[in-house]
């Protein structure tokens, strides 16, 4: 136990944080009309590079071609600008906190650093799909979401953690 | 009077500064509360670290508790902003795949942000996955469009499903988010005395 906490760096106490991120989404659901979210920023860079490539075959798919407008970039959307903020806030913090550093990877103490890499983008890849069929990530679906009393949001929360704890067991291996 | 943007309060050239400035608020409190770190996720799975479940529930309250005290007070209409649309069954099996893809990527896609600022790399391999799946699920989408688009229930809260004011809620789930804040600093007391080698 005093070995945990002579390592621990100075985060804000959990409730604090939280009580500042209802507030947030209050603000932002005050002056957006909206909640907030993540996902929907990458989607916009994959239409992106899609559209690069071949600005037919994105109009033609269905579900990018929703996206693609003729008078701006898809990069030109609320959520990019919103995750290019969350990452200098993240920077932000980082610093004044004293724990922006050089390349790292936290791992388990059972696994390798590449295994652990390997494992991130899995499940990164994993997040995405899952993410387009939930209409949203955990941001925007199932805090934002949850917050306005969406019945979608709660749905999306549900499922996320308890799959999260129903799995748990079974991939102990890389975490504990 | 709110929401400002969409009521033409605050004009719409504003959209991309104010987004910016939400964010940096979003990223600095992730990171403060050390979602930069995929250990102290997925702690939550594993009993050793709580953060996730205390600041998730706390801001769920806040949130719910605050917008209510909005709309009642006038400040805020809440029939003009925008409600998540309900598809049951794609977004049953989309939180599926992101609870998988939680417990093995370490992270969710806001947090892998704000980890990668700080210089974590599995972070930065969590969102280049992250890039990948919805490449693959957006070339793939004419064969699962079908599913994609079933069960619409269309844009619907709590209260518009089972006509229970939302109060009542937001009253339960604090009732529960408090009997699982208190239950949970029990159970991590207990795993933390046996594991030794948990470093942030």
């Amino acid at each position: 136990m005093k070995n945990t906490m002579d390592n621990q760096p100075k985060y804000i106490n959990p409730y604090l944080g939280g009580v500042l991120l209802g507030l947030l989404i209050i603000a932002t659901v005050f002056i957006t009309g909206r909640g907030l979210g993540a996902s929907g920023a990458i989607k916009s860079s994959v239409v992106t590079t899609a559209n690069t490539i071949s600005p037919e075959g994105t109009k033609e798919n269905a579900y990018m071609g929703q996206f693609v407008s003729d008078d701006h970039s898809p990069m030109y959307t609320w959520l990019v600008f919103e995750s290019l903020g969350v990452f200098l806030g993240g920077l932000l913090s980082g610093i004044i906190f004293g724990r922006v550093k050089k390349f790292r990877t936290d791992h388990g103490p059972k696994i390798t650093s590449r295994k652990r890499l390997i494992f991130a983008l899995i499940g990164g890849a994993l997040f995405g799909i899952g993410s387009q069929f939930g209409r949203g990530c955990t941001s925007g679906a199932a805090l934002s979401g949850s917050a306005t009393f969406a019945l979608g949001g709660v749905i999306v929360m549900f499922s996320i953690f308890g799959t999260g704890y129903i799995l748990a067991y079974f991939f102990r291996k890389l975490w504990i | 009077m709110g929401p400002l943007i969409p009521n033409g309060i605050i004009g719409g050239g504003w959209d991309f500064v104010i987004a910016i400035l939400l964010g940096v608020a979003f990223g600095f409190i992730l990171e403060a509360s050390g979602f930069s770190s995929s250990r102290n996720i997925t702690g939550v799975f594993y009993g050793y670290n709580f953060v996730v479940l205390r600041v998730f529930f706390t801001a769920l309250i806040v949130a719910m508790v605050g917008l209510m005290y909005f709309d009642y007070f006038g400040w805020l209409d809440l029939s003009k902003i925008f409600i998540l649309p309900t598809y049951v069954t794609p977004m049953i099996f989309g939180g599926v795949v992101m609870g998988l893809g939680f417990i093995l990527g370490g992270f969710c896609p806001g947090t892998s942000f704000t980890a990668i600022a700080i210089g974590k790399l599995d972070a930065l391999l969590f969102t280049i996955g992250l890039y990948i799946g919805i490449f693959i699920f957006s070339l793939g989408y004419p064969l699962i469009e079908g599913f994609y688009n079933s069960g619409n229930l269309g844009n619907v809260t709590l209260t518009d499903v089972t006509g229970i004011p939302a109060a009542w809620f937001a009253l339960a789930f604090t009732v529960v988010a408090l009997a699982a804040f208190w239950g949970t600093m029990i159970i991590e007391k207990r795993v933390r005395k046996n594991m030794k080698e948990y470093k942030f």
